[in-house]
């Protein structure tokens, strides 16, 4: 007996959004607003590049503290325009390797934006001289203080992650474990429920005093402190949605032959994981204040320490570096997470688009 | 392979332990020959899927007893297959994983590999092994809930009113489907609806149920050969006789011309 019963078809995740920009972009004669919008990019920080290497720098007022960053100025004209050339170049491949041009086409506003905000930046700080330091940096003086301290931040940054990494998977893990044994068991729920409700909510910075104290070094402390950050919120939207798994799927199963450890494995955990993928979001999140607090107050390594080493100097331009690369580290695990959810909850992508 | 359904006294209720206890089911007698397909008709809410659940052995009944081929049910079987009115797959695996929970449940996935093929073209599916729930009309999903049922080559198949929620289209290929799935294989069959031309268009005998809590009022044999058709006048009788039971009279119910 044939089908002629219509399929519809998945939408491509971020296809449907790009569509209709795209879609004006190619018709003929449409908009020339959207087309100059997608090539605006690479002009931009062209414009970037030639202003900063053209205008002259402001000289310092002399302070022994501050480097002069005229040497670095060369420096950021070449990276501006790096950027310029890169973009083009995507755009240009665009026939042999769409997805990224399509990506960039749309993107180009904000990256000229963005072209614009280091130029105003550019200008206020190191060519006009309105905002000096110690207290504002121009982006060359960020390069400069880079450039001189690259170890020690790429080791702290090195030392921050591994630190951070440890703990999450340590917290998540344990987390997880006990949310499907809540989830699951009636009695694992009566104890642990208490628990989590009273010691949860508890800031792990809290109890830094207490676990510098009790624990054997500071790296072990600092790392059950992330733990304990991670372990609430995974702890509570795994639990929620194991509970919350539609009962109709333990029927389906168990009649088709089930046992228990099936139900658990292959019914309860697969369809708990969007919440479970919530709750790592959440966990996450909640790492990276106490990460710094955590080296702030007895870590000797790491970004947080770092930060505040430079602060007890009183050198902010170093201080802003290390937090740029605090910016990269956050969001670039956060970019991992999603990253990790969309291949593992790709089912899920048309139900739920965050 | 098929059984034969045994119910002696079944009844049950919902509730107790000082709540108002809420009787579904009263002293229900049935005896389903192996290979029959006997369909369970009555109206909504009268408690024809929790007669289903309980000879599935998803819930013991609170009074009398259910036996399958004369031994006393004591949980589910994958020889016992439901199909239930949604489709309810697992939207995390695609057709073909779906239809193949069965075998990797009970550890034989790699042994029933060719069977779950099999099933799937039976089923009129075979372009979409790879497609996921989400991207299935109505029909195809029901479709899949059908197969995984037989997958796992049942004895008896339990079905709680399948079609209910599909389009009348649907609905009419769909029975064909399934009266010649249950003729290739000759397994029992128990169907339940609240369509009464479906039950006649289908079944060997036709079992009507009372409003809650659900007494047996009548058990029609269907005596009219296959294959049958809407409106069949033969059926005429049957379906008057029946209608007369759910409380209808004949002005209201008389085929539109």
């Amino acid at each position: 007996m044939s089908t002629t019963e219509s399929v519809a078809t998945a939408s491509h995740p971020g296809e449907s959004e790009a569509r209709p920009v795209d879609g004006a972009a190619s018709r003929e004669g449409a908009g020339w607003r959207e087309r100059l919008a997608s090539w605006c990019a690479a002009p931009a920080w062209v414009t970037a590049a030639v202003v900063t290497q053209v205008w002259p720098d402001h000289a310092p007022a002399t302070n022994a503290i501050v480097e002069a960053p005229q040497h670095n100025t060369g420096t950021l004209a070449v990276a501006e325009l790096i950027f310029a050339g890169l973009f083009t170049l995507v755009l240009l491949s665009g026939r042999w390797l769409p997805g990224p041009a399509q990506r960039l086409r749309r993107f180009s506003p904000w990256l000229a934006a963005l072209a614009g905000y280091f130029l105003f930046w550019e200008i206020v700080t190191a060519k006009a001289g309105l905002l000096v330091p110690p207290y504002w940096a121009a982006p060359q003086l960020l390069i400069t203080d880079f450039r001189s301290d690259h170890a020690i931040l790429l080791e702290s940054l090195w030392a921050s992650f591994r630190l951070l990494m440890e703990g999450f998977v340590i917290g998540a893990s344990v987390g997880f474990a006990v949310g499907v044994a809540m989830g699951w068991s009636k009695r694992v729920n009566y104890w642990m429920n208490p628990i989590l409700r009273t010691l949860g909510p508890i800031p792990p910075v809290c109890l830094v005093p207490i676990l510098f104290v009790a624990m054997p070094s500071t790296e072990l402390a600092s790392m059950l402190l992330i733990a304990l950050a991670t372990w609430f919120p995974v702890t509570v939207l795994t639990f929620s949605g194991v509970n919350s798994v539609n009962r109709q799927y333990y029927d389906v199963a168990s009649t088709l032959g089930a046992s228990n450890r099936f139900l658990v494995w292959r019914v309860a955990i697969p369809a708990a994981l969007p919440s479970v993928s919530l709750g790592l979001f959440m966990g996450l999140g909640m790492t990276f204040p106490t990460l710094i607090v955590a080296e702030m107050l007895g870590v000797k390594h790491g970004l947080g320490w770092y930060i505040q080493w430079q602060q007890n100097w009183s050198d902010y331009p170093k201080m802003y570096v290390a937090i740029c690369i605090m910016i990269v580290l956050c969001s670039g695990l956060f970019a991992l997470l999603f990253y990790a959810r969309r291949k593992v909850l790709a089912w899920q992508q048309d139900l739920v688009r965050w | 392979m098929s059984v034969r359904v045994s119910l002696h006294d079944v009844s049950q209720q919902f509730g107790g332990h000082g709540r108002e206890s809420l009787p579904v089911l009263e002293h229900i007698d049935l005896e389903v020959e192996p290979g029959e397909l006997v369909a369970l008709l009555g109206p909504s809410g009268c408690g024809k899927s929790t007669l289903l659940r309980i000879i599935a052995g998803l819930d013991p009944p609170s009074g009398g007893e259910a036996l399958i081929d004369g031994a006393p049910i004591t949980g589910t079987d994958p020889h016992r297959a439901l199909v239930f009115q949604d489709p309810t797959l697992f939207p995390w695996r695609d057709v073909w994983h779906n239809v193949a929970i069965g075998p990797q449940a009970r550890h034989r996935l790699d042994k029933d590999r060719d069977v779950v093929n099999e099933v799937i073209d039976m089923v009129g599916l075979s372009g979409f092994a790879h497609v996921r729930p989400n991207a299935l009309s109505g029909g195809m999903a029901q479709r899949v809930s059908l197969a995984r049922a037989l997958v796992n080559q049942p004895s008896l198949l339990l079905l709680d009113e399948p079609l209910g929620k599909l389009d009348a289209l649907t609905r009419l290929t769909l029975q064909q489907e399934i009266l010649r799935l249950w003729r290739q294989a000759g397994f029992t069959a128990l169907l339940v609806t609240h369509d009464v031309d479906e039950g006649l268009l289908m079944a060997d005998r036709v079992v009507v149920l009372s409003d809650r809590p659900a007494r047996i009022l009548a058990d029609l044999k269907i005596d009219v050969e296959r294959p049958r058709s809407h409106g069949d006048p033969r059926l005429e009788d049957d379906r008057r006789k029946v209608l007369g039971l759910l409380g209808f009279t004949d002005a209201e119910t008389a085929h539109a011309q």
